[in-house]
C-alpha cells in the first residue's frame, strides 16, 4: 500500500515537473474530420509538420465523420486545459453549446477548411480557401493561355449541389465572362471521381465531334481530370495540347501528369490550413491582437513551368 | 432452336425497352449507333455503353443467383472496393499478373464465402447478413490502400484488363460476356439452375426433398463474391488506380435494379440471367444517352428515375394482366392452350 502512495506521488511530481516544462510551449487540440479523402489525410500530416515546426504540443483526435465524437474530443480537450482547439468542422450546425464551454473556459477555438452556422463571437476566426476564388484562378489562366482564339470548354463538374461544384463553376463563369471566345459548350457531374471523369469525358467527345470541337477541359478536381485524361488518350487525342487540361486541388498525380505534358494547369487546394491557425492563435495569445473573422489561404496556380516532379515528390509523402 | 425462341418471347418486354431506349438514345445523339475502327479497336457510343455497363452486368450476374435463391447481396459494391484494392496493392508490390488476379479472385470467393456463412450457416436474414460486409467492405478496402487512391500506371498487363482491346472489342465487354455464357451453361446445362429456383420458392421443402441447400447457398455467395470481384479489377484497371472510396459506390442497388429491370422476382424462384444482363445494359443505355444529351446534371437522376419508373410500371403483374385482358377476346383458345402448358 505504502508503495503504491509512492509510486502515486512520484507520478504527480513527475507530472508536474513535465507540466511546467512544457509551460511556455503552447498546448493545441485538434479535432479533425476524418481521412475520408486523400487531401484530409495531407491536412492532417501537414498540421502535425507545422506544430511540430513551431514546438507546438498537438493533441490530435480523429472523429471518424462524426460530430458527437468531435463535440466530445472538445470537451475533453477544455478539461485538458489546452491553450487553443483547431477544429475541422464536419457539419455546418449544432457547434453553439460547446463552443460556448470552450469560450467560458476561455480556450479560442479555430476553424479550419469550413464554415459554420454559430455566431462569430463564439470562434476566434476560420481559416479556409476561397472556392469561387479557385474557379476563377482557373479560369483565368484559360483566358490569359487562349487569348483572342475561340475556345469550346467542357467543364466536369464536382457532386451536384455540393458547395465546390457550385462555387467552382460560379468562378470559373466569372472569369471567361466578357471574354466571347470562350464558351462553356458541356457541361456535366463526374461526382469528383476518376471513374465518372472518365466516363463523361467518352460521352463529351463523342458529343462534340470526336473531339474535334473540344479546346479545353475545366475539371473541378484534379482526380476528375485525371480520368477525364485517359479518356482523351483512348479516343486517340493529345491530352494538354488537342485538349487543354485545368484543374482544381493540386493532388500528386495531375503533377505527373503535368510532367507527362498532359495537363496544363491546377489550382491548389492547400493542406496547410494550420499554419495560418497557428500564426493567428501566436498573435492572440502574445499580444492579445484578435485577427479577422476569414484568414483565406492562398490559391496558387501551377503549370507545367513549375517543376512538377519535384512538387509531386514534395507532395507525395504528405499522404494523399 | 425451339428453346431459344421460347426465352426470346419471355425476354421480349426487355428487348423491346432496350430497343426503345436506344432509338431514344439515336434520336438524342444523331450519331450514336455510328461505330467505326479506330487504333484497332471499335469505337462509339453503342461500344462505351456495353463496355461502361460492365461493373454493374457483373454484378447482375451474380446478384441473379442469390436474388432466385430468395435472398439478397449488398455487398458486392464494397466488394468491388475490397478486391480493387487487394489487385492494386499486389500489383505495385511487383507480383505478376497472374499472381495478381488469382489472389484478387481468392479475396473475392473469400467475401462471398463469409456472406454463405451468415446466411446458411446462421441462418441470418441475407439483407442483414450481407448488410455488414457492405457497411465494413469501405473500410478494409482503405486500410489496404491506407487511405490514398493506390496508382499503377506502369502496369500495362493489368490495365489491359480494363481499358485494353480484343478482335476490337473492349476487355470489359468480353470478359462480362464469356463469364454469363459460363454461368448461364452451369445453371441450364445441369439442374443447378432448378434446384436455385427451388431453394427460392421453398428452401424448407427443397431441403427436405434432398436439395443441398446449404451448399449451394455457399455456393451462389461465393459466385456474387467473385464476380464482384472481377467487376472490382476492371473497375480499378480502368482508372488505373484503386479508389477505396469510390470505386462501386451504390452499385448494388444499380445491380439489383438490372435485376429487376430484368423480369426476375425479388421473392426468388424463376430467373433469368439473360434478363438481368438487360437489364444492366438498359440501365446503362439511360445513363450513356443522358451524358450525351446535354441537359444540366440536376435533372441526372430524375430522368433516370421516370424512365426506370415507366419500364417497372409497364412490367408489373397489375399492368401485365390488364394487357392480358385486353387482348383475352381475340384469341381466347390460344391463351388457354398457352395457360395449361
Amino acid at each position: 500500500m505504502r508503495s503504491l502512495i509512492l509510486l502515486a506521488g512520484t507520478a504527480v511530481a513527475a507530472g508536474l515537473v513535465l507540466s511546467s516544462v512544457s509551460a511556455n510551449a503552447m498546448t493545441v487540440g485538434f479535432s479533425q474530420i476524418g481521412s475520408e479523402s486523400g487531401w484530409r489525410a495531407a491536412e492532417t500530416s501537414v498540421t502535425k509538420q507545422e506544430a511540430e515546426k513551431r514546438g507546438i504540443d498537438l493533441k490530435f483526435a480523429d472523429a471518424q465523420q462524426k460530430q458527437e465524437n468531435q463535440i466530445k474530443a472538445i470537451r475533453s480537450f477544455i478539461a485538458q486545459g489546452v491553450d487553443a482547439i483547431l477544429l475541422a468542422p464536419v457539419v455546418a450546425t449544432g457547434w453553439d453549446s460547446v463552443l460556448e464551454e470552450a469560450k467560458e473556459a476561455d480556450i479560442p477555438v479555430v476553424l479550419l477548411d469550413r464554415q459554420i452556422d454559430a455566431p462569430e463571437d463564439l470562434y476566434l476566426t476560420a481559416v479556409t480557401s476561397d472556392q469561387t476564388y479557385e474557379g476563377k484562378v482557373a479560369g483565368d489562366w484559360l483566358v490569359k493561355d487562349v487569348g483572342d482564339k475561340e475556345c469550346n470548354v467542357v467543364e466536369l463538374q464536382g457532386t451536384t449541389g455540393s458547395s465546390p461544384a457550385i462555387n467552382r463553376k460560379k468562378g470559373f463563369e466569372q472569369a471567361i465572362a466578357g471574354h466571347d471566345n470562350i464558351k462553356i459548350v458541356r457541361s456535366q457531374t463526374g461526382d469528383f471521381t476518376r471513374t465518372k471523369g472518365k466516363e463523361v469525358m467518352e460521352s463529351f467527345i463523342k458529343a462534340e465531334d470526336g473531339g474535334k470541337n473540344i479546346c479545353a477541359l475545366y475539371a473541378h478536381n484534379d482526380d476528375m481530370a485525371v480520368g477525364a485524361i485517359q479518356a482523351i488518350k483512348e479516343a486517340g487525342l493529345k491530352p494538354g495540347t488537342d485538349i487543354k487540361v485545368v484543374s482544381i486541388d493540386a493532388v500528386p498525380d495531375i503533377f505527373q501528369a503535368m510532367a507527362n505534358g498532359e495537363a496544363n494547369a491546377t489550382v491548389e487546394l492547400t493542406p496547410n490550413m494550420a499554419g495560418p491557425a497557428f500564426d493567428a492563435l501566436d498573435a492572440y495569445l502574445k499580444d492579445k491582437k484578435e485577427p479577422a473573422k476569414w484568414i483565406q489561404t492562398e490559391s496558387k496556380l501551377y503549370t507545367p513551368a513549375d517543376e512538377p516532379m519535384k512538387v509531386y515528390e514534395e507532395k507525395k509523402g504528405l499522404g494523399y | 432452336m425451339k428453346r431459344f425462341l421460347s426465352a426470346l418471347r419471355r425476354l421480349l418486354p426487355q428487348l423491346a425497352a432496350l430497343g426503345i431506349i436506344l432509338l431514344l438514345n439515336a434520336m438524342i445523339s444523331p450519331g450514336f449507333f455510328h461505330v467505326e475502327m479506330q487504333n484497332g479497336r471499335l469505337y462509339g457510343s453503342l461500344i462505351d455503353v456495353i463496355n461502361r455497363g460492365a461493373p454493374v452486368a457483373l454484378l447482375a450476374i451474380g446478384m441473379t443467383l442469390v436474388i432466385a435463391t430468395k435472398g439478397i447481396d449488398l455487398s458486392v459494391g464494397a466488394v468491388m472496393a475490397i478486391t480493387g484494392a487487394v489487385a492494386a496493392s499486389l500489383i505495385t508490390q511487383g507480383y505478376p499478373l497472374v499472381a495478381t488476379l488469382g489472389g484478387t479472385l481468392a479475396v473475392g470467393l473469400f467475401c462471398g464465402l463469409w456472406n454463405g456463412a451468415l446466411v446458411a450457416l446462421l441462418d441470418i436474414q441475407p439483407i442483414i447478413a450481407t448488410l455488414i460486409l457492405m457497411v465494413a467492405g469501405r473500410g478494409i478496402a482503405q486500410l489496404i490502400t491506407e487511405g490514398i487512391i493506390l496508382t499503377f500506371n506502369d502496369k500495362p498487363d493489368l490495365i489491359f484488363v480494363g481499358s485494353g482491346a480484343f478482335l476490337g472489342l473492349p476487355m470489359p465487354f468480353i470478359i462480362w460476356f464469356v463469364m454469363a455464357i459460363l454461368m448461364v451453361t452451369i445453371v441450364r446445362r445441369t439442374a443447378l439452375g432448378l434446384l436455385i429456383e427451388a431453394i427460392g420458392v421453398n428452401r424448407r421443402a427443397s431441403t427436405l426433398s434432398g436439395v443441398g441447400s446449404r451448399s449451394l447457398l455457399f455456393a451462389v455467395y461465393a459466385t456474387s463474391g467473385l464476380c464482384a470481384a472481377i467487376a472490382g479489377i476492371i473497375a480499378a484497371a480502368d482508372i488505373k488506380g484503386a479508389d477505396a472510396n469510390n470505386a462501386g459506390l451504390w452499385l448494388e442497388l444499380d445491380a439489383i435494379l438490372a435485376v429487376v429491370i430484368g423480369g426476375n422476382s425479388l421473392l426468388g424462384g424463376r430467373f433469368s440471367i439473360a434478363g438481368s444482363l438487360i437489364g444492366a445494359m438498359i440501365m446503362q443505355s439511360v445513363n450513356t444517352g443522358i451524358l450525351l444529351s446535354g441537359f444540366p446534371p440536376e435533372f441526372n437522376l430524375i430522368i433516370k428515375a421516370v424512365i426506370i419508373l415507366i419500364i417497372l410500371v409497364v412490367q408489373s403483374p397489375t399492368s401485365q394482366s390488364l394487357w392480358t385482358f385486353l387482348r383475352r377476346d381475340r384469341h381466347p383458345t390460344a391463351k388457354q392452350e398457352r395457360a395449361v402448358r
